[in-house]
């Protein structure tokens, strides 16, 4: 059958000379070559915890919880992030603000406890999208490991960002 | 031989096999730090600076992994495979020269622990009983995937014995002796057996590659095709001895092969740096061990350079390739000594 | 002396195991062991080249073939080829013949002059090969011719029939 384009390209096995069918030259030469890389290449690893490959300006990492520009926290519970959340990984339980406690809590109604399960969470970010107070980010780094499921469930000492004046 | 006699020799005795086990433990390090750099990586580096103590770490770990030993196995040869494995491996160390003699006071200290008048022979015998480890171990686990390995082990080991009894052949007819002693104390300056016997050399090195089952000719192992290979069903320490055993061999080719090729102990102007006999016979210890760590390298270098042999292919390379190139060797040996006698 | 007799109902201990064993494997091993102790018995009789060749050859390249062979059979007991009655009589014959040979041989036996090696180092290498091809280069060239002959037949059954190969 007629080739439809010229990209076809018929190679010929010639048989090999007595010098290829030696082997040996061809292996001398892998060797040099494995040999360069022995001595000269440096190694392209990046021995994680120490060393970090920087991360792209898009990337989701671990959520922080934010504060506004006097310290105080953003979030007002209003529970549209764990609405929001495709894997149900956000639970909160609101508080009112009571009288004395401006400094701590933008809004009149906060967070008692907020709390991400780390296991559920598929860092889509959508809780940041869907927060109308700027409250939550995933700006933070890669979630670490560890050893029991409780130990996942991530309540505000771990999220809140840490108080401007310390 | 008095007390003293036997006392010293008991002594060097456990300091080679210490140091056998030792190489062999630091082998398993440089395998893997060796691979890292050949492939443009770090390799081990968390155990302790540069990660040094990863062997240790290593050999705790397969002491405390639970030994499994299959149902329907033929328990007893299941343990004997192994121990034969690590056995044979170690006992080669005994007829290799690892220097000259020390003088300590009055006493002679011969850094070799026997002299035997076959010494060649010994080795090469000590290397065909090896099989028996792979081969028992393979066949008492039950498994096909070991019996195949097992068999792969056997038929290979045997093949290439044979192209390696006919290089010793040849060179045996240059050095005419067999003890590795004085074939070692004959290379003396530079008359060193590979520039002799070069194509003997090559064919030995191949072979050797061959008998200790290491890459390109690891078949018995072969992970793609036989999941483990005869160790498949081996767990915690006796898989450790299988994989251990397989270092000591290197170590121990390595070592015959700087003795019967590259002058064994023999160094470079050795007696005309003006220094005393005590301090020639350390450097030549050290020489020694420069080379056998070369080769230990060589053979690590081989293997993350070229890929393994099909098993067809290994069999004809074998058979039709150096069989025929060694008993040629023989010939152009014999040739060329009888005319320049 | 005592190290002989040691080793001697090893050997013979080894043997008897040979055949009494039920697994084919494990009388193959034994054969290994019963070697090896013949190879000991070399030794003490100060016949290096010949221990070690005993080593190398039968212990290190026979057997392992034998057992190679071996560890393809199917083992099972059932793929067991019945034996038959004819076969069990004949095999009584044959064992009560070679009692009566042992028996009478016995009987024979009488107390030989020990031989006393007029040089022990005979067994060594170098006196070794001088004997071999000195006096006895004859029958040494005949059997390397028998050897040879073995080797041109297993070749010869190895090759394929050129009929039946395609």
């Amino acid at each position: 059958m007629e080739a439809l384009s010229n990209k076809r390209k018929v190679l010929e096995a010639k048989p090999l000379n007595i010098w290829e069918r030696a082997y040996l030259p061809a292996i001398v030469k892998g060797m040099g070559i494995t040999l360069k890389h022995f001595l000269f290449t440096k190694a392209v690893t990046i021995s994680y915890p120490e060393q970090k490959r920087e991360f792209s300006e898009n990337f989701r990492g671990m959520h922080s919880l934010k504060r506004d520009e006097h310290g105080r926290e953003r979030c007002t519970a209003c529970g549209l992030c764990a609405l929001s959340c495709p894997a149900e990984a956000i639970t909160m339980i609101s508080a009112e603000r009571k009288p004395g406690e401006e400094n701590l809590y933008r809004e009149e109604k906060y967070a008692a406890v907020y709390e991400i399960n780390m296991l559920r969470c598929i860092f889509c970010g959508l809780c940041e999208e869907a927060c109308p107070k700027e409250a939550i980010y995933l700006d933070g780094d890669i979630v670490p490991s560890d050893y029991l499921r409780k130990d996942f469930i991530y309540g505000k000492d771990k999220l809140v960002e840490a108080p401007l004046n310390q | 031989m008095g007390t003293t006699d036997i006392i010293v020799k008991l002594i060097l005795i456990v300091v080679i096999f210490l140091i056998s086990l030792v190489v062999a433990m630091y082998s398993t390090y440089a395998e893997r730090k060796i691979a890292a750099f050949f492939q443009d990586r770090l390799g081990p580096s968390r155990a302790g600076p540069f990660g040094i103590l990863q062997p240790v770490a290593d050999g705790t770990k397969m002491f405390l992994k639970e030994e499994i030993i299959p149902a329907n196995s033929s328990k007893f040869l299941f343990i004997v495979g192994p121990s034969l494995a690590i056995m044979t491996a170690c006992i080669g160390s005994a007829v290799i020269p690892w220097g000259q003699t020390l003088k300590i006071g009055t006493y002679v200290l011969d850094l070799q622990v026997t002299d035997i008048n076959v010494g060649i022979l010994y080795i090469f015998g000590v290397v065909s009983l090896g099989v028996y480890g792979v081969m028992i171990g393979g066949w008492a686990s039950n498994n096909k995937y070991s019996l195949l390995g097992a068999i792969r082990a056997a038929s290979q080991n045997i093949s290439y014995e044979i192209a390696m009894g006919l290089s010793i052949i040849a060179l045996l007819m240059t050095t005419g002796t067999l003890s590795l002693k004085e074939i070692a104390a004959q290379q003396h300056g530079w008359h060193w057996n590979v520039v002799y016997q070069p194509l003997g050399f090559l064919i030995f090195i191949i072979c050797a590659f061959a008998e200790t089952n290491r890459s390109p000719f690891d078949l018995p192992e072969c992970e793609t095709e036989l999941v483990g290979g005869y160790h498949t069903e081996y767990s915690s320490m006796k898989l450790g001895f299988y994989l251990f055993a397989e270092y000591i061999n290197m170590f121990i080719s390595s070592a015959v092969m700087a003795t019967i090729y590259f002058g064994g102990y023999n160094f470079p102007f050795m007696h005309s740096l003006g220094l005393s006999s005590n301090w020639v016979t350390i450097l030549g210890v050290i020489a020694l061990f420069a080379k056998i760590f070369f080769f230990i390298f060589f053979f690590m270098w081989v293997r993350w350079t070229i890929p393994r042999f099909r098993y067809d292919q290994l069999m004809d390379l074998g058979w039709k390739t150096l069989i025929p190139l060694a008993i040629a060797n023989i010939v152009i040996t014999g040739i060329v000594m009888t005319l320049f006698k | 002396m005592s190290i002989f007799y040691f080793v001697a109902f090893l050997s013979i201990l080894f043997a008897v195991l040979v055949i009494s064993a039920k697994n084919p494997v494990h009388s193959i091993l034994y054969l290994v062991l019963t070697f090896f102790t013949f190879t000991i018995q070399y030794i003490l009789l100060n016949a290096q080249f010949l221990a070690i060749v005993n080593f190398i050859v039968y212990m290190g390249a026979i057997l392992v073939l034998f057992l190679y062979t071996l560890m393809l059979i199917n083992l099972n007991k059932d793929s067991e080829p019945m034996k038959t009655n004819l076969v069990k009589i004949a095999a009584v014959l044959g064992g009560g013949c070679l009692l009566v040979v042992i028996v009478g041989a016995l009987k024979a036996l009488g107390v030989s002059q020990p031989v006393i090696l007029k040089n022990p180092d005979l067994g060594l290498v170098k006196n070794l090969g001088k004997v071999l091809f000195n006096e006895f280069l004859l029958p040494f060239e005949v059997s390397s011719l028998l050897l040879l002959s073995a080797m041109v037949g297993a070749v010869l059954l190895a090759t394929k029939d050129k009929k039946t190969t395609v």
